[in-house]
């Protein structure tokens, strides 16, 4: 792909480095009601999030539907307006930023959707999707637009014969490729996907979740990657943040986290993921959380989850368990976690 | 009424023609097929299955296979729409797809019932929980005070796990969430005791930890009830943990078939091998890539000749080029294993073969 005005070298993080920093970021929607549309209440969507993502990586969020993964997602791509905390790309604060201000960074953040079906618009072509953020930008491309959005349908798994083709003809597979290309059109650094694969089969999962890891490595692409999926999350990632009612509750390396989570919750989710063995059904304990996720406009004092925990206490209700460091890059929220490493 | 494409038998069948077999469910060489404008849909082309009952029935395949199209022609679902039926549908005994629409009407609700991926579409928005499980109820037992109904609806809420059934029955679909909702559903499905449980996607729009819920409560209300039940998913991890039997469906048709711990131990088709390598595994390390099934699932208008998977299948090759133009016959994968039946041209050396080599390893 050959798009003109490729960022200076030297001013990327190198790998490792943070490339985005989110602290104690809140996001609430005002709850309004009557003729005047007085604010009776709120619903506290993301509430205190903090978290690292190092440039290079993939950072998984799981959680439970409403738990606020999608409004983090469109908080750090700046969709939604922070209601407070900070978000810094590169070192640089981009919490409060302008839209016009927040126009050059459109190349650098992108997002992906997870509607292959409702996110693209039905009239027009793919070469029009797809091309859209060089026009958008004004980005100048060496041999044309078409020529660069051909190559980028290429890199995607698609056909350069597809540039006239609409929406409709493709497939849900195809059409997840097509976003993917038209989020990669700009050279992003950093790719904020909101449940990527989960519209889809299984079959075609796969040749999504492979696109995405093989984009990684050729264009050296950060990813957050949101999904309830916990086994893709597992695939995909290299650190994952477990969210429950609008906060993280546990954010480890991958491995740490799924050979011996340390959150409840965290535990509860991973026992409740069915696993394609019958006879596996017999020996496992499964962890039954009693209930659904309670509302995000009154969310339970303290430890948010200790309404459906099996070990709260007293203090569960009283105190709010901070994040914690309990092992080397592996944090929970608890007063009481599973698989506490052992002291000494 | 006149109904152009379909046979609206009425409920003669032809004399000396029976059930096949003592079988609680048995569905024979059951296709379903619309006319559109773009051309026929054979979206069920000769499906044969049996359940008995006490038992669980998986239908897997990806979207499009014909899953919901072929619970929806078992309950007698389609007979309004531009949809050809044929074939043969025995519940209990009794013939549907040719019976008198009326008779499949009165067994609907009662002898079987259905639950479906989204209840806010099967639910009145309008009409309170209590009262549709109510009317569910009173449709079948017309001579039931409103009262005793009333408190069968609560009673059935209690069972699936409503707390406060009490007052609960007075909410409205949308003051449930999601998860409950799929439980009033439940209970309203079997406020009529059925015999036959069709659930399709009963799930899919939950989350795991709801969804662990509501499989636990359909294989405990099935231990109660002793009925048969037909779960319908694309999930391999959800009819691992509920089915006894599994089907695994591909362009309107059956690939394999058998119990459920055969079909997981040994998978006989390459479609049910490409399905079961290409999904990700919460109990596994990180393998470096997964092993996606390349291509995409037909159109129903045009189904590949021959094994419809064959455009897509890594092993058609190996068949002296039977695969593109003849359809595998579904035959038993051996003698000793008679249940357990597959689609496909493979020898069964060659099957073993692959198996061991190419796709174990990866599973
Ligand atoms: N009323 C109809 N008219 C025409 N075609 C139909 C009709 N209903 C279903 N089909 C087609 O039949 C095929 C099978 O549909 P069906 O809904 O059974 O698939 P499925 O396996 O349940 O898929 P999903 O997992 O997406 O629900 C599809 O190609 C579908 O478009
Ligand atoms: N625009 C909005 N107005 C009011 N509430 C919202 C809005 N967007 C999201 N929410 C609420 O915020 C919570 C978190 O939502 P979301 O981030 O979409 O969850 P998830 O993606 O994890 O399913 C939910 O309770 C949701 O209903
Ligand atoms: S803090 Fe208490 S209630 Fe919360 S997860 Fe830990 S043990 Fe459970
Ligand atoms: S019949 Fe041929 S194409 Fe079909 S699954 Fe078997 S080998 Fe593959
Ligand atoms: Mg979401
Ligand atoms: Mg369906």
């Amino acid at each position: 792909m050959t798009t003109e005005t490729v960022p200076a070298p030297g001013t990327a993080p190198v790998d490792g480095e943070a490339l985005l920093q989110v602290d104690a970021l809140v996001k609430h929607f005002p709850i309004r009601q009557g003729l005047l549309q007085r604010q009776i209440g709120a619903v506290r969507a993301v509430d205190g999030v903090a978290f690292t993502v190092r440039a290079g990586e993939t950072l998984g969020v799981v959680g439970e539907s409403g738990c606020g993964k999608t409004t983090t997602g469109r908080l750090l791509v700046r969709l939604l307006e922070p209601t407070a905390g900070s978000i810094r790309f590169e070192g640089r604060d981009i919490t409060h930023l302008s839209t016009g201000a927040m126009r050059p960074l459109r190349r650098d953040i992108q997002m992906i959707f997870q509607d292959p079906y409702s996110s693209l618009n039905p009239r027009h072509t793919v070469g029009t999707i797809v091309g859209a953020p060089f026009r958008l930008q004004g980005v100048k491309t060496e041999h044309g637009v078409k020529k660069a959005v051909q190559e980028l349908l290429e890199l995607c798994g698609l056909s350069p014969e597809h540039y006239n083709r609409y929406p409709h003809e493709f497939s849900g597979g195809q059409r997840q490729r097509i976003g993917i290309a038209r989020a990669l059109a700009l050279r992003p650094k950093l790719i904020v996907a909101d449940e990527p694969v989960s519209a889809l089969d299984v079959s075609i999962q796969a040749q999504v979740v492979n696109l995405l890891d093989d984009l990684q490595g050729e264009l050296g692409l950060t990813y957050v990657i949101i999904a309830h999926d916990l086994s893709v999350v597992r695939h995909v990632s290299d650190r994952v943040a477990v969210m429950y009612l609008g906060k993280v509750v546990e954010l480890g390396g991958r491995d740490s986290l799924y050979h011996a989570p340390l959150h409840p919750y965290t535990v509860a989710l991973m026992s409740a993921v069915p696993v394609p063995d019958p006879k596996r059904k017999q020996q496992r304990e499964r962890i039954l959380l009693t209930g659904d996720v309670p509302s995000p406009v009154n969310p339970p004092p303290a430890c948010r989850f200790h309404t459906r925990c099996w070990k709260a206490q007293e203090i569960c209700r009283q105190v709010e368990p901070p994040l914690r460091e309990l092992r080397s890059g592996h944090l929970v929220a608890c007063h009481f976690p599973e698989n506490e490493p052992s002291p000494g | 009424m006149k109904r152009p494409h379909l046979r609206t038998g009425t409920g003669t069948v032809t004399a000396g023609e029976g059930p096949p077999d003592s079988a609680f469910l048995s569905v024979r060489d059951l296709r379903i097929h619309f006319d559109t404008d773009d051309g026929l849909v054979r979206a069920v082309d000769g499906l044969t299955f049996r359940l008995d009952r006490g038992r669980a029935l998986g239908i897997v395949g990806e979207s499009g296979s014909g899953k919901s199209v072929t619970s929806l022609g078992i309950m007698g679902l389609h007979r309004s729409g531009r949809a050809r039926v044929t074939g043969e549908v025995w519940l209990d005994g009794e013939e549907l797809v040719n019976a008198d629409p009326e008779r499949v009407r009165q067994l609907r609700g009662r002898k079987m019932a259905m639950i479906f991926q989204d209840p806010l579409t099967a639910m009145h928005p309008f009409y309170s929980i209590g009262r549709q499980i109510t009317e569910a109820y009173r449709v079948h037992h017309p001579d039931v005070h409103r009262k005793q109904a009333h408190e069968r609806a609560v009673e059935m809420l209690a069972r699936v796990g409503i707390p406060q059934p009490d007052k609960r029955v007075d909410d409205y679909p949308h003051q449930f969430s999601g998860g409950m909702r799929q439980r009033a559903m439940i209970a309203m499905a079997l406020v009529n005791d059925p015999d036959l449980l069709i659930a399709d996607e009963p799930t899919t729009a939950l989350d795991v930890t709801v969804q662990a819920q509501i499989l636990d409560l359909i294989r405990d209300l099935q231990r109660e009830t002793g009925s048969a039940v037909v779960i319908i998913t694309h999930d391999l991890g959800v009819v691992a943990e509920i089915a006894d039997d599994i089907l695994v469906m591909y362009a309107g048709r059956c690939m394999e078939h058998g119990p459920a711990e055969q079909v997981f131990s040994r998978p006989q088709h390459p479609y049910t091998w490409g399905l079961l390598a290409s999904m990700p595994r919460i109990n596994r390390e990180r393998q470096d890539r997964l092993l996606p099934i390349e291509g995409n699932p037909p159109s129903l208008i045009r189904v590949p000749p021959g094994c419809p998977f064959h455009p897509r299948c890594r092993y058609a090759l190996l068949t002296d080029g039977r695969s593109n133009t003849e359809v595998p016959p579904l035959v038993p994968v051996d003698a000793d294993d008679p249940d357990h039946t597959v689609a496909c041209h493979l020898t069964p050396e060659d099957r073993q073969r692959i198996f061991s080599e190419d796709v174990a390893p990866g599973l």
